[in-house]
């Protein structure tokens, strides 16, 4: 994907607030990229538009070579379905609604069949952890849970570009580092990953970090070195079969 | 997303709201089982109704001798003797498509004496074409037929007055021996009570007797003028087919041109009929109104509803939005919700309001009438109540902005 020289602007009342004063941005395919900024940088702007919510107020946006900025409202749903999948800050799940369901979801506006639904569902569940926990509701499930479901909700129309705005932001550090394992074997295996958050520790799961300040594009540096968060996971174990072995004595 | 899905996604997201979808439908429940229960009250009311105005004569006729006028002096109608039996048999067969029955009457006062009673009453010479021109049913006994007519038979059907007049409480009367004049006559029915007439007369204080008995033997005349004949028109709406056929026949029977005037007259209860017409109309309208209106009172029950849904279930919207669901695919859950609960709704009143009026038949009395297309086009309505209750709320959800939506708290 590719953003060349975008702005955009809304007007509150009388007042034009420019949230993006022209940036230009190539991620390619199998980039991890974490964007990080302050409140009021553009980073939800940025996140809002590459994630065809919303359209730019000037430049364009290629997504797979189609300009996404010319698009109607339903070609830009299309485009959501098929090549982005969302994870967000609060997991945005379908509340009393079981996790099957919440994954289903993406597939029932694109047509897909009621048993294909199921079965897919199922598979990407099972993919992040959850295989035993189909029928479970939102309300049964723990925060990370929850964001996992999200997850696999996200991927069910294989997707080429994942979104998360904020991820980890509900979460404990611990499911944070396992979130961003999920994240990093899914890059692995070749699916460009965009990754917004405003917390150093998870955006150097990344391989590349993008700053934002005011609306344009500070800083772009690659990772080095980069976090690989199953090691964390191997080193927080040990910490606390440390910490239970100290305990007994 | 197809039908079938979207029909999947309202029941269930009708079912998470059980209690909310419930209040929702209760506006159509109501509106079609009143609409069903008292439709079938009125349409019942109005078929004993006209079944009643029949039993009065609305499909009645009455040919009436003419006047005639003497050196520029007329004569009221009824002075002419120029009606008679043949007239009546010749209508009888020649007029089978509007005409059902044709009674010639002839009418005496007289006598009658039974035992140490006696009481004057009015005596009525017909055939048994009588009872059914005037739907009036005997309550015992038969009637006299063709032959008794032809032998001038010495037999009688008494009218209920005369019945209460002349004998006691209980004892038996049919096959006694009554005088009516000085003619012993023998009492082979008792016609069945029917009260007074509109007019205040007693309809029931009357004898009828073979129409030659009355002429040959009572009025002791061979003259074969009948006072009136009766004519009872195959229905109400073929009144006026009957008389125009009927005035054909006796013009041509009376040797009279076509443009020459009618020396009989013809009257109908027309009056009556359109009274009953207009009391129907009224019922009908009435019911349409009330139906309407309750309908639309449900109707804004869903919407409202539907309207406080859309706002609390913005976030979902905005999820749905995001993971690919285009603003037609949110207007068409939303208008099958609506449609779901007016139909159920609608299916629940229609269940209510059959039960309602089987039960008010039974439990008062009261003659109803289901009737299937009035059941249909109520579901139908309420249906389209639905759509059109649920068409704002469904177009405020699918326009909604997915960003605003999904920061909705």
């Amino acid at each position: 994907m590719e953003v060349k020289t975008i702005e955009k602007t809304y007007t509150m009342g009388d007042v034009e607030v420019r949230a993006l004063r022209g940036v230009s941005l190539a991620i390619h395919k199998g980039d991890f990229v974490a964007v990080m900024g302050a409140s009021g940088s553009g980073k939800s702007t940025f996140m809002n538009l590459v994630g065809c919510l919303d359209k730019p107020t000037k430049g364009n946006y290629f997504l797979g070579g189609t300009d996404v900025g010319r698009l109607s409202r339903d070609q830009l749903a299309r485009v959501r379905g098929q090549q982005i999948g969302f994870v967000f800050q609060g997991f945005n799940l379908l509340p009393r609604t079981s996790a099957v369901e919440n994954v289903e979801l993406p597939m029932l506006y694109q047509g897909v069949g009621g048993k294909e639904r199921q079965q897919r569902a199922a598979e990407a569940l099972a993919r992040v952890g959850l295989g035993d926990r189909l029928d479970h509701t939102p309300a049964q499930l723990s925060g990370g849970q929850q964001q996992r479901v999200a997850i696999a909700r996200a991927l069910v129309n294989r997707p080429t570009l994942l979104l998360a705005d904020e991820p980890t932001g509900n979460l404990d550090s611990r499911t944070s580092v396992e979130v961003m394992a999920i994240f990093q074997e899914l890059n692995d295996q070749g699916l460009t990953v965009l990754l917004v958050t405003h917390e150093p520790d998870i955006a150097e799961h990344a391989r590349r970090i993008v700053n934002f300040k005011d609306g344009v594009v500070l800083t772009d540096v690659q990772v080095s070195p980069r976090k690989v968060a199953l090691d964390e996971l191997k080193k927080l174990d040990e910490e606390e079969a440390d910490a239970a072995r100290k305990a007994a004595v | 997303m197809n039908l079938f899905a979207s029909l999947r996604t309202a029941l269930r997201a009708l079912r998470k709201n059980k209690l909310r979808s419930l209040l929702a439908m209760l506006g159509i429940v109501i509106a079609v089982g009143a609409v069903v229960a008292t439709v079938s009250i009125g349409q019942g009311a109005q078929a004993k109704v006209a079944q009643q105005m029949e039993s009065l004569g609305t499909n009645l006729l009455m040919v009436l001798p003419g006047s005639i006028s003497t050196h520029g002096v007329a004569t009221g109608s009824g002075a002419t003797q120029n009606l008679t039996r043949d007239d009546a048999t010749a209508i009888e067969r020649e007029l089978t498509g509007s005409v059902a029955a044709v009674a010639p009457i002839s009418r005496t006062g007289a006598q009658v004496v039974y035992g140490d009673q006696n009481w004057y009453t009015q005596v009525q010479g017909s055939t048994a074409a009588f009872l059914t021109v005037r739907s009036w049913p005997l309550e015992q006994g038969e009637a006299f037929g063709r032959e008794e007519d032809a032998s001038a038979a010495k037999v009688c059907i008494l009218g209920k007055t005369v019945v209460d007049k002349l004998f006691v409480p209980g004892a038996p009367v049919i096959g006694e021996q009554i005088r009516v004049k000085h003619v012993p006559c023998k009492v082979i029915a008792i016609l069945s009570a029917k009260g007074q007439s509109s007019f205040g007369q007693d309809q029931d204080d009357l004898i009828l007797v073979p129409w030659s008995t009355l002429t040959r033997r009572l009025i002791g005349t061979q003259s074969d003028a009948v006072g009136q004949l009766m004519i009872a028109a195959r229905s109400p709406s073929q009144v006026d087919d009957a008389e125009r056929d009927v005035t054909a026949l006796l013009k041509q029977r009376h040797h009279l041109g076509d443009q020459a005037d009618p020396d009989f007259q013809i009257r109908n209860l027309a009056e009556m009929q359109d009274a009953m017409k207009q009391s129907t109309q009224t019922i009908a309208t009435l019911l349409a109104s009330v139906a309407l209106i309750s309908l639309i009172v449900g109707g804004i029950g869903i919407a409202n509803v539907m309207l406080v849904s859309v706002t609390e279930r913005t976030r979902e919207i905005g999820i749905r939005m995001a993971v690919g669901g285009r603003s037609r695919d949110i207007l068409v859950q939303f208008l099958t919700e609506a449609v779901v609960l007016a139909s159920v709704g609608g299916a629940i009143g229609l269940v209510i309001g059959v039960i309602t009026s089987k039960w008010m038949a039974t439990r008062f009395d009261w003659p109803t009438l289901l009737s299937a297309p009035v059941m249909v086009g109520t579901m139908l309505l309420a249906g389209l109540a639905g759509v059109v209750a649920g068409f704002y709320p469904a177009l405020r959800a699918s326009r909604l902005d997915p960003i605003d939506a999904l920061r909705f708290e």
